[in-house]
Parts: C-alpha cells; structure tokens; sequence
C-alpha cells in the first residue's frame, strides 16, 4: 500500500497560523479521501515558515467497486424522463429491470460503481483543499485569482510503494504538482527531488530545514537552557513565545546576549515584554538576584562568524529599544515624584471611555464610589478603597503602558509606590483587573477585591444601562469575563453580598433582573466546568435568596453531593412518585391540595409513621435552611426516604373513601412543601 | 537566482550612496524611476505612482524616493531615530513577480549587506490604511531584529480590489542607512561622500529644519487656517470629481489626478491638526473617514481613465461621435 507526501511551499506563512493549519490540512485531505472510499493507517502533518506537509502511510491504491440500484420513473412514463435516467445512469434501456412498486410497475437500474485510482482521488481533494483552505486571511498575488496565506510557489504530491515513487498529476491555477522542493531559504537553496516522506525529511534535514516544528521547539529550549546554565543564569519559560519562534525558523540557532548594565533598573516585566513583544526574545533571569539580566535570541541560520554579527545587530535593537522604555519609565516616574499617580491619572477626563457612558476619569470616579460602598462588604476600609480605586487606572496615562498596553496595572503598582502610596493601594492597582481568564489567580487582599469587584460591576451595570450586552458570539467589551470575575470574587473569598444590592449602587438604569440572569447564565457554565450537574444549579437558582452568589454555590454543592448518595437518589425518586400523583389529582379535581393534613384520618401505622417523620423533617430542616446549614437540612430531608417509601408501599392513595383520599394527597402535599423548602426538586432529572 | 552570489558589493560610505544603489538596482531590475511627488505626503504610498497605479489591469513597474513627513514624529532633530521629515524608498511592481522576495534580497545585497552573515527574515505584518481604504498582506522584513522594510502585497485600495495584485516594497530609508553605515544617531550619519572636499553630515543637512518645523507643528500651526484648508481641499476634491467626464470641446478627460492631489492635501492638513493636538479621539476616526472618502472617489474616477485600464474605445454619453 502506498504512502503519500504532499508539501504546499510558499513565501513565509505567519507563526501565529500555522498549529492550525496543520490541523485543517490533515482533516480536510484525509476527510476528502476517506469520503472518497479510500482508507490510511497513518496521518502526520508538518509545518515550517515556508511549507505545510502531509504525510499519509498506508493508503489503499483505489476505492472499492460499489454497486448502485437506483429507482426511475414508471413504465409509460414520457420518453424524456426515461431518456434522462438512462443518461444518468450510463445504462441503455434493455438493462434496466422492471419491478412492481406501489404505485404499478416502475424502471430500476442497478450497475457497478467501479473503483477510482488513489491518484484522481488525490487530485482532486488536494485541489479542492487548496481552493477552499480556510485560512484566517488569505490573499491573490500576481495576476491570478487563486488565494493562499501568502503566494504559493510550488506543490509537491509524491505516492510511492515497493515499486517506486510517481508524481500525482495536479494543477492548481497552473502550479503543477511534481517531486521537488527546495531547502533553507538562504543556506540551501537549490531544488531537489524526493521519493518519499522518510527521503523527504532526510534531505530536508541535510538542507538545513528541521521539519517538525515540535523539534525545533525542543531544539530551542534545550541550546537556549544550556546556554543560560553555563553562565549560572536560567531560561524565562515563555511555551506561547517557543510555539511562535518554532515557527519563525526552520534552522534555529539560539544565541545569548547580556542586557547592558544600564537597562537594569527598569522593572524586569518591562524588559521582560519589551524584549518578547518587539523582538521576540527569551528572558535570562539571574536566579540569584532574580533580575532580567540576558536574553536569547533564535536566528535561522547558522554563519560563518558563528552569529557574532546576528548576535551585535539584535544587541543593538534591543539597546535602542531600551533606551526608548528606559526614557518612558522616567518620564512617568518623574511626574509621579512632583504630583502623585492622581497627577499621571489627571488626563483621564479627556479620555473617552464610551460615548454614551462618558470619559475614563468618570468611570474612576464611579468605581471609587462603589468600591467605598463595597469596602465593608469585603472587610475594606472604605476610605483606603476608595483611594486605591482613585488611582487604579493612573497608569493608563503612562508613556508606559501607551507602548504597552499588556503592562497596564503592572505599572500602576510601580507608580503607586514610587507615589508613596501604601502596598494595600499598591496591589489593588496592579491586581484590580484580576481575574481575567478562568485559571487567573483570584484576589484576595480585601481593598483589591473591593476595587476589583467596583471595576466589573461599573463596566456591566453601565453597558447593561445602555443596552450594549453581549449577543451570540459578539462580546466586544469582554463582559461575560467580567461577570466571571465578579463570581469568582465573591466565591473565592466567600463573600455573603447580595448582588442585586451591588447592581443598584452601580451605573444607575441597568435592568438589574435581567443582567442578574445573565449572572446566572454564566454561574450555570462555571459550576457546570466544576462538575456540578445542570439541573442540579437549576433546582437551586429557582429557590429564593438566588442573588448570593456563595449561598447558590453551597446550596448547590450540597443538593449535589446529596444525590449521589442512595438515599439522595431514592429520595428524588419518591418525591417525584409524591408529586406525579399530586399533581394529576389536583389537575383532575381542580384544586390544590394544601390544606394540611390531619393525622386522625391515618389509616396503617406507615401512614400514621410519615406523619412522624414529616413533622420530625420540618422540625430540622426550617431552622438548618435559616442559617443555611444545608448538609443537615438534606441530611433531615434524607430521612424521608425510608417512610415515603414504606408509604407507597402500605397505602393506595386513590382511596374509595373521599376523606381517606382527600387527607392522604394533603399529605403529599406535605412532602412537597417540606422537600421545596431545600431545592425545586422538579427541575431534577432522572 | 538571479545575482550571482559571489560578487560581494564594497560596503557604501553615505546615505546618498544608499539611495543610488538602489536607484541603479531597481533601474537594472526594469522599474521606470520616477522622482519624488511634489506634494506633502505621510508615506510613499501615496504617490500617485503608487495608489493610483497599483488601481486597474495595466502592468506598472516603478521605484522612487519620496520625502515624507509625520509632523507628530518630530523630535527637534534631538532624538537618534525619529524625525518630522525622512525618505522611503518605494517599488511598486504590478502584476507581483513570483521571484519578488528574491529581486527585494538582492537589493539588499547591492547596497552592501552581507547577506551570508545575517539574519533576513520575513515577519507577519498586515498592512492597512485606513486612510487610503487600502489593505494588503506581507511582512516587516528583519535584518537581526531590525525592521528594514515593508514588504506588501495590496488586495485594495481606494475600495476597489486589486487585480492584478501589487507587489509593494518600502524602505525606511535613514534607519536602514544609519543599520548599514553603523551610525547611532540620524544626525552623525554621511550625507555624502566623507572624503568629499565639502563632507556634510546629516545633521548639516536636516537638523535645522527638525527644530524649525517641528516648533511650527507642534506650537505654531494656524489651526482655523488649517481646519479651513481641509475644507476647501475636500470641497475642491469633490468639486472636480462631479464635473462631466468631458469638457466644453467634447475631449473626455477624468480628472483623477488633479482630485487625488486634494486628497493627499486633505490628509497632511489632518496629520498637522493632529500633530497640534486639536482633534480629539472621536473627532479622529471622523477625519480619517472624510479623507478615506475622497480617497475612494479618486480611485472610482481613476479606474475610468486610460491608465487605469478603462476600455474607452467604446463611446461614452459625452463623446462626440
């Protein structure tokens, strides 16, 4: 069985683009060949700046002959229609068969599919791949109208077996497939044929490409620690930075520099990001100072002078680079000496934060309003919350963070105690926009939670207000993180706030129902991320009190905990027998059955017993619900489980005997009432 | 390959020198070389050389030098790396060679970069103009870590898509020098020959002009008179362009370019009122719409003429028989 290699060579395809076009690339040929009845045993797909390849191992040489039957039109049907099947179908009219339908006598054909060589196949999906390959941007070049990432300059499409290698015969937009593709951009550049993936990467590897970008990931890392380790330093770990580079290279060869002396009183995050951002360089830390004091860059290609002029030039874009950081680091850190971060923040005013929901300096001064009010929630001085919140977005205003945006709070932390503003302020500047994604470290220092919590509330109450939420998948202003934020604020530091309380102190006109719904929606796919069943958060988010967030959670936590216990699930299971029947009684008779049940009708002792129990139920459960004991609420709850189901057991319910009946559905009744006052058990499943 | 990658060019002793060898490269290489547009422009893409041209079916091969100023960039000849006023060097070549990347590295082997020693790469860089309501994809080009150029194909501009697509090269002309000479700061850097009998530096050249343009846009500038001249350059733009296609005898002349010299007025008043610091962020996005609008009406106008591939063998209304 043969195996097949394909390589698309281009000019450079972006780093950023090429994991993914990996994926697409085996999922679209191998999806296409397989539809196409043909089969593989293995699938590998490759990539470097200039080439995307698939390897396929051990695919069939044709697809199999099918048989078709296919139905035409009637007997005495319209010449046309008969003339049209047979031209469909490739038959002439003694071949088909006449069968007896339904409808009277009706033409079948029935012929052989035949089996189509690999190599057709393969033409085509590999074309129709290239004609429809889903890039995130794609672009035309030259005169033509075929798009790629950037222009695609040759294809190669190599089968080969035991007996050979052949070219597949493809032309995509007059590139015709062949057997030949070039290496390294500047240190290989002559073309070369190949017979075979294994032949293909040999030669590849002589020609100075390493195919596999995990190779060169691993290539990188590895030269790069081992640098750093020889001079007693140690390697920033930076994975998203190594994927990037991987796919800057396809000869990578790590080289090490120093920071000069006078760039090393600039924070190490702003060496850190400048260095990354601007020139894709890896941090060398000092372990013993722990300052930023090297960097390592990767070329892609290796010199005669051993990359000692690469080494020089990237030294000196990086110095000057430095220079520019090492100016705004200053010019921030002297207005904050002569008038405050309140000083650097002053222009915020002038900024507009949303047209309808006014400036930036508006929005601190309704965060610092808010964070006061919250303060005491959360064990704040208000008055220190509110300064913390004042300041909080000063840094915007930096030189600094205007070249990068990334290092925002980060530099407010700088600036704050450079102001001489207290650590608790310090903190809330830097750690106030926490948490942003799901694994964020979740604040807990009490004025950042109050600054953090004022933050995210302001932004949803005000774009609640002038109806800008998020719809499907268009989130512009980031909202659904930020109620994220809010729950894992208040969850985390186990915050009794009423949320409805928060959404009132905030932007005034917000649809407090509606965005706490929203609140819900999202507290719905944390929980569900921990585990938490959904209809076990919807049996909860029905009872009331749902606006505390820590008790929803709770409550939740304990409902479900409770039914993976077999009392919980046999619980449930009564329950629900108790409710159906209920509930069709009182639809049949047309009241409700709340009347309270009274034990001088009980019949049998297991009647007279769930009188017992019910009472002995909400005898515990009411006071645990009022100090929100949930374990011993279900726990009480639990207990039911044996008298209900002797009950059901003892009793039919639909006495003869009105009164008999009558009593024993209020006695239902009962069981509803008392299991509702811990969770809607209706919105249970199973 | 189409040099020979042993002959090694000597490395140049001076900007101009710079400028020559890649004037003589891309003459050799088949580009008309046209002198700089006699108009306050940002960038070199809005030569009309450039956006105009890289506009329609006909095939366009061009490389020039041309001034260009970005008042906000101006540092009073102080800073090492930043002026008000510099040069790029642009080639713009329709339809896109296949061999475009290779034709770009030998211009930098001609003005004397090793390229056995260094580190090119291409680097993603998505170009957009928001002004010119133009796009295209390419990279920066780096030298170890240096930006040297902008490397673009363009898939539209004026609104119109690219077809055929143009291959656009920009050199930041000082930085690449100042890479290439080994100066640090743009004012040290040999303007000419240093042995030349009168050896001028950069500094002889452009640093008095750095100080004195960039106190006149940053403090002096007459905004209202501004304001009024991006008013009656888009009032004169429109104007010209709702003119009939042809004139009082019956001659169809479209007058794309005299209309597209307003919009690149236009756009110089918007960056020296943005420079005085007298459009806000809102009142920004709106500016750049009004001259991205005439930015498009050019385009329109100019893909209705000869060079812009118009058929006029057909007759128009307007046209005597």
């Amino acid at each position: 069985m043969p195996d097949l290699l394909i390589e698309l060579f281009s000019e450079e395809i972006p780093a950023r683009m090429q994991a993914r076009a990996r994926e697409d690339l085996k999922k679209m040929i191998t999806d296409g060949l397989v539809g196409a009845g043909l089969t593989y045993s293995s699938a590998g797909a490759f990539s470097t700046p200039r080439r995307l390849v698939l390897a396929l191992e051990g695919l069939t040489d044709e697809s199999p002959t099918l048989r078709e039957e296919r139905k035409g039109p009637k007997v005495g049907a319209p010449d046309k229609a008969i003339e049209g099947f047979l031209r469909s179908t490739g038959l002439n009219k003694d071949q088909l068969e006449i069968r007896d339908d339904k409808k009277g006598q009706v033409y079948f054909a029935s012929f052989e599919k035949p089996g189509r060589p690999a190599d057709a196949i393969i033409a085509e999906v590999l074309e129709q791949t290239i004609r429809t390959f889903p890039w995130p941007k794609a672009m035309r070049w030259g005169a033509g109208s075929l798009r790629w990432v950037r222009p695609l300059h040759s294809i190669l499409c190599v089968l080969s077996d035991d007996a050979g290698a052949r070219v597949v015969e493809v032309d995509v937009d007059g590139i015709r497939a062949g057997d030949r593709t070039r290496g390294h951009r500047f240190m290989a550049p002559d073309t070369f044929a190949v017979s075979s993936f294994d032949d293909y990467r040999a030669k590849l590897a002589a020609a100075n490409v390493v195919l596999d970008a995990e190779d060169r990931a691993q290539t990188i890392w590895h030269d790069a620690e081992q640098m750093a380790f020889a001079r007693g330093l140690e390697l920033v770990e930076d994975k998203g930075l190594l994927a990037e580079v991987a796919g800057l290279v396809e000869w990578p060869v790590a080289l090490m520099g120093r920071i000069d002396d006078a760039f090393l009183e600039l924070p190490p995050e702003v060496l850190q990001t400048s260095m990354k951002e601007h020139q894709k360089f890896f941090s060398v830390k000092n372990p013993k100072t722990g300052r930023i004091e090297g960097f390592v860059t990767v070329a892609n290609r290796a010199t005669a002078d051993e990359g000692a002029t690469i080494l020089a030039g990237n030294q000196k874009v990086l110095a000057a680079r430095l220079s520019d950081a090492k100016f705004f680091w200053q010019n921030d850190q002297r207005l904050v000496t002569s008038q405050g971060l309140s000083g650097l923040g002053a222009g915020l005013r002038d900024v507009t934060f949303h047209n309808e929901i006014g400036s930036q300096g508006d929005r601190v001064a309704r965060i610092a309003a808010l964070a006061g009010e919250i303060a005491p929630m959360v064990g704040a001085d208000p008055q220190v919350a509110r300064e913390a919140a004042e300041v909080c977005k000063a840094d915007l205003q930096s030189e600094m963070v205007y070249e990068f945006p990334e290092l925002q709070g980060i530099m407010g932390r700088y600036y704050a105690q450079g102001a001489g503003l207290s650590d608790a302020v310090a903190d809330a500047c830097r750690d106030h926009y926490s948490p942003l994604g799901p694994s964020d470290d979740v604040p807990t220092a009490p004025v950042t939670v109050a600054v953090a919590l004022a933050d995210k509330i302001d932004m949803l109450t005000a774009f609640w207000a002038i109806d800008e939420k998020p719809t499907g998948s268009k989130d512009p202003f980031a909202l659904r993180r930020s109620a994220l934020g809010v729950i894992r604020l208040i969850l985390t530091n186990d915050l009794r706030v009423k949320l409805g309380d928060l959404f009132a102190k905030g932007y005034a006109g917000a649809d407090g129902a509606d965005l706490l719904t929203f609140f819900h929606d999202r507290l719905k796919v944390y929980l569900r991320d921990q585990g938490i069943r959904h209809d076990v958060i919807d049996a909860v988010l029905a009872m009331p009190g749902h606006d505390d967030l820590t008790l929803l959670v709770n409550r939740a936590e304990a409902l479900a905990g409770f039914f993976k216990t077999d009392d919980g699930e046999n619980l449930i299971q009564g329950y629900k027998r108790a409710n159906n029947i209920l509930t069709q009684a009182e639809d049949k008779d047309g009241v409700e059955y709340s009347f309270g049940a009274e034990e001088k009708f009980a019949e049998v002792d297991q009647e007279k017993a769930l009188f017992a129990a019910l009472d002995q139920a909400e005898a515990e459960i009411a006071p645990a619900m009022a100090q929100n004991d949930f374990a011993t609420a279900m726990g009480a709850m639990a207990k039911l489980r044996g008298p209900i189901d002797a009950f059901f057991e003892a009793v039919q319910i639909n006495s003869d005997n009105e009164i008999l009946r009558r009593n024993r559905l209020n006695l239902l009744s009962r069981i509803r009432q008392i299991c509702m006052s811990v969770a809607d058990l209706n919105r249970l499943e199973g | 390959m189409t040099d020979a990658p042993s002959a090694k060019p000597a490395a140049p002793r001076s900007f101009q020198e710079i400028i020559l060898r890649l004037q003589a490269y891309w003459a050799a290489k088949g580009c008309a070389v046209m002198q700089p547009y006699d108009m306050e422009v940002g960038a070199g893409t809005f030569h009309p050389a450039t956006t105009l041209r890289s506009l329609g079916s006909k095939p366009w091969a061009a490389a020039y030098v041309q001034p260009s100023r970005r008042p906000t960039d101006g540092r009073y000849g102080d800073n090492p790396n930043r002026l008000q006023h510099y040069y790029q060097y642009q080639v713009l070549i329709k339809p896109s060679p296949p061999d475009l990347q290779e034709l770009y590295l030998g211009s930098l082997r001609a003005i004397g970069i090793d390229i056995d020693m260094h580190d090119i790469r291409f680097v993603e860089d998505d170009w957009e103009s928001p002004t010119l309501g133009a796009w295209g994809l390419g990279w920066e080009v780096w030298c170890d870590g240096m930006e040297v150029s902008q490397f673009t194909y363009f898939q539209q501009v004026g609104g119109h898509d690219c077809h055929p697509v143009s291959g656009e090269l920009t050199y930041g002309l000082e930085r690449l020098a100042m890479y290439v000479l080994g100066v640090d700061h743009v004012m040290d850097m040999p303007y000419n020959d240093p042995d030349a009998p009168i050896a001028l530096l950069y500094r002889d050249v452009f640093r008095q002009t750095e100080q004195e343009y960039s106190r006149w846009n940053f403090d002096v500038a007459d905004t209202d008179m501004l304001l009024q001249h991006f008013k009656d350059a888009e009032a004169e733009c429109q104007r010209i362009l709702s003119q009939d296609d042809s004139d009082a005898t019956g001659r169809r002349i479209v007058m794309a370019h005299p209309a597209y010299d307003q919009c690149i007025k236009a756009s110089h008043l918007f960056n020296l009122l943005d420079a005085r610091g007298v459009i806000s962020v809102t009142e920004r996005q709106a500016y750049i719409g009004r001259v991205r609008t005439l930015a498009k009406m050019c385009a329109d106008a100019f893909v209705r003429t000869e060079a812009g591939g118009a058929d006029l063998s057909a007759p128009t209304h307007g046209d005597a028989a």
